[in-house]
């Protein structure tokens, strides 16, 4: 046994109190779906976890007329001392239950036990802390006196931060007082429906969250609901282009956080030691599968080889293995889909002419795996430079110029994150300012906090999550500026301050959606 | 004896230059009372994409002046408005056959909304933006960015004041802008072009079209360099469709607004065409 090797050191399943087959969550009730069941497995070694109901569209309906009743009868009365309460208690409630939640989701996401435990779970604590505290000071948001829910969210989230996607959807909107409807991805309900258990033992009034699971048809039938007022989605640039065409005409208020290409800028005089480890969590944290990875590193020539000799000496160190296991690096890839389309990218890659690297590394029998893989001598030009993989691959290009590196930077249709490696303070500020990113990490990477907005330019989306900014999403503003309404009630406009805001219904033969 | 009156020609107004459209085409402009007013230019696909080109160019110089010198270029518009003001009074009551009272009213509110978003250049960041409390030894701020390429379809019924109060709130934050005026009402738009040309907006920023908003806007829509639209103006078009085509390259919308108070004045129209970019500062260790 070497120095690098480690006795397995695997997390108890025993704290798990699963289920055989989990309902949907409607109306503060498990109720069967009528959809086609379906199971979700471990990506790790395909095992069964559990069977999970899908909900079709009626049931869709009934999780939206459940969320109508209560925005109608509770929730939009209740006030925001006790709303911020009922998060406080969730918050609560997460921490106490944090090492099953964060159990739960290793299992069924595949990601490492240590990211699942040190950075997921404690984070969805954060989320709900901090937005709990909002709940009564919304006057204070920035967005005039008063600003007024929206009414029914409907949240579709993706399945690579499971737990922690819900968090960023949920704990906003209900600070803000709209109730919810979320569908969580289908290869990874588990910890979304542990979530619903934790909702009833914090006695969350009924119908103000439900919970429906299902594959892409279950999202599809909640973003089109017509008594659906607000609608936030976390996924992919194709399908958020595909909801902004469906929510169009419909006043729907729309937020989306979509994919990444992010350009990770190593400058000659960064703190080489410091960057490998920022590279490395930039692109191969939670197996590279974030929308804000650090996918395409960009290093200045003269020390581009000193950097790879040293990033490969350090990849070489990562342990691939049971997300279970403590001591595990890289946990699995999410689904059969992903890792065929990380493996056809980087097959790509290597056709294109990059040289492809990864450490020699044990890849076990079953489940889904993908090496942690480096292409050198990558063109901007290429597909894997362009298109996001979502997988722990990262491209490596060159620059000369700081100009080279922020017009390199800035090639992407993308827009969601960026990182910026040196130790020159004032080339920081000055690169920062010409990168088109919403979020970007200077001498770090992939940090994220309930306080500090998040969300794209560009194709990556629009819209924030987190910080004040992020209430915005699920506001809307409760009085027009001063100026304004002198205006209106000089042109006899009645003031609508004190109504709730209610959609414009999608107006009868203007345009024909496509 | 009475002096016979030498008219205008309107143009379109381009990258701080006034050319006619590539198309060579025009459409014919009346009095309230059926009046020929003037032939005006009557943009094409080729027009709204030359434009679009020239808004791209300018985005760098705009966004990259300082917040004080946006604000001081934006006030000099104000200032050379108040000096013509007798021309826009006097376009706006043959076209829309108002008062010269009403007339004069709305070019003292337009004037007075470029002052009013003027002030607000270095402002916005202050009130859009604040330092975030993470926890861990990090300086975290969020500050607002304009958007870049924002094209606007101005209120239809409103000469000047409508056009102003689109135009001026993407201008705030550094937007460059192209704008399709109102098709019946276009003369103050092209006034204005000439009182953009003589005050201190570089070329490019701001670049108007005339001609039918329902054969320009869709080529603004599915233009890939447009970052924003706003319909404002778009209501009695198909702006469905064209939200629709807006989201092929998930531009920012805003929706048609009807009514004497569309696009009232507001931190939301600034906020609307701005990006909130939050960087993560590593603190030392000490």
């Amino acid at each position: 046994m070497s120095f690098l090797e480690y006795a397995p050191a695997p997390e108890s399943r025993s704290i798990l109190k699963l289920r055989d087959a989990y309902g949907l969550f409607i109306d503060g009730e498990f109720v069967e779906g009528t959809g086609e069941g379906f199971a979700t497995i471990s990506p790790a070694d395909e095992s069964h976890i559990a069977t999970i109901s899908a909900a079709s569209e009626a049931d869709v309906d009934r999780a939206v007329a459940a969320a109508r009743r209560a925005y109608e009868r509770t929730w939009s009365k209740m006030s925001g001392r006790d709303r911020g309460k009922y998060l406080f208690r969730i918050a609560r409630l997460v921490q106490e239950r944090a090492r099953e939640l964060a159990v739960a989701e290793s299992l069924d996401n595949g990601k490492p036990i240590k990211e699942s435990r040190d950075v997921d779970v404690p984070l969805v604590a954060a989320w709900f802390f901090y937005y709990a505290g909002w709940a009564d000071k919304l006057d204070y948001a920035g967005l005039g006196a008063s600003p007024r829910a929206l009414g029914v969210a409907g949240q579709v989230i993706p399945w690579n931060f499971p737990l922690l996607m819900l968090a960023w959807k949920i704990a906003p909107a209900l600070a803000a007082g709209n109730t919810v409807v979320l569908k969580p991805a289908e290869t990874t309900p588990l910890s979304a429906l542990i979530f619903a258990e934790i909702l009833q033992q914090a006695d969350l009034p009924p119908g103000v969250v439900n919970i429906v699971t299902g594959a892409g048809a279950t999202g599809a039938a909640l973003v089109s609901h017509p008594d659906v007022d607000k609608v936030a989605f976390t996924g992919s640039t194709g399908v958020g282009r595909a909801i902004a065409k469906e929510v169009a005409g419909t006043g729907k208020k729309l937020t989306l956080e979509l994919g990444g290409k992010a350009a990770n800028i190593v400058f000659d005089d960064a703190p080489i030691d410091q960057a490998i480890e920022g590279i490395v969590n930039g692109i191969f944290f939670n197996q590279g599968h974030v929308c804000c990875a650090g996918s395409r590193l960009l290093v200045q020539e003269n020390v581009h080889d000193e950097v790879v000799d040293r990033l490969k000496e350090r990849l070489s160190t990562l342990r691939m293995g049971d997300p279970l296991d403590k001591n595990t690096d890289i946990g699995a890839i999410n689904s059969r889909a992903q890792l065929d389309r990380i493996r056809a990218l980087s097959k790509i890659g290597e056709e294109e002419g990059a040289d492809r690297w990864s450490p020699d590394c044990v890849i076990p029998e079953n489940g889904f795996w993908f090496a942690p893989t480096i292409f050198t001598n990558v063109q901007a030009s290429h597909r894997i430079a362009r298109e996001e993989i979502f997988g722990p691959v990262l491209s490596v290009l060159t620059f000369r110029t700081p100009a080279e590196a922020i017009a390199k930077a800035n090639n992407t249709p993308y827009g969601l994150s960026a990182g910026i490696w040196t130790d020159k303070g004032s080339r920081i500020l000055a690169v920062a300012d010409r990168l088109r990113a919403g979020v970007i990490w200077a001498n770090t990477f992939n940090r994220f906090d309930p306080a500090s907005p998040f969300g794209g330019y560009k194709e990556s989306g629009y819209g924030r999550e987190g910080g004040r900014h992020g209430l915005a999403a699920y506001l809307a503003p409760g009085s027009t500026s001063p100026r304004a309404r002198q205006t209106a009630l000089a042109a006899g406009a009645t003031a609508s301050a004190s109504a709730p805001a209610g959609r414009t219904p999608r107006p009868l033969k203007k345009g024909v959606k496509k | 004896m009475t002096r016979l009156a030498v008219p205008k020609t309107y143009k379109l107004y381009i990258g701080g230059k006034f050319p006619r459209s590539e198309s060579g085409r025009t459409y014919e402009i009346s009095t309230a009372k059926g009046e020929f007013v003037a032939n005006v230019a009557k943009a094409s696909r080729k027009d709204a994409r030359d434009a679009i080109v020239a808004a791209r160019g300018a985005v760098k110089g705009w966004a990259g002046a300082t917040a004080y010198n946006r604000g001081q270029v934006l006030y000099r518009i104000a200032e050379l408005l108040e000096g013509r003001r007798a021309q826009f009074v006097d376009e706006i009551t043959r076209l829309e056959g108002v008062s010269a009272a009403a007339a004069s009213a709305q070019v003292d509110e337009a004037i007075d909304r470029w002052v009013w978003y003027a002030g607000w250049t270095d402002k916005h960041a202050q009130v859009a933006g604040n330092a975030n409390p993470v926890a861990g030894p990090y300086f975290n701020i969020s500050v607002p960015e304009p958007t870049g390429v924002v094209a606007v379809i101005a209120p239809q019924d409103s000469s000047l004041l409508g056009f102003v109060s689109a135009v001026a709130p993407p201008l705030v934050t550094g937007n460059t802008v192209v704008v399709v005026a109102s098709e019946q009402l276009p003369l103050s738009a092209i006034s204005l072009a000439e009182v953009l040309a003589t005050s201190d907006v570089p070329g490019g920023v701001v670049n108007i079209l005339t001609g039918s908003p329902a054969e320009i806007a869709p080529w603004l829509a599915s233009h890939a360099d447009v970052n924003a639209l706003d319909l404002v103006g778009a209501g009695s078009l198909e702006w469905i469709d064209l939200q629709v085509a807006a989201a092929d390259t998930l531009k920012r919308v805003l929706p048609p607004e009807e009514g004497p108070d569309a696009a009232a004045p507001s931190l939301d129209r600034i906020s609307a065409f701005t990006e909130t970019k939050t960087v993560w500062h590593t603190k030392s260790m000490v």
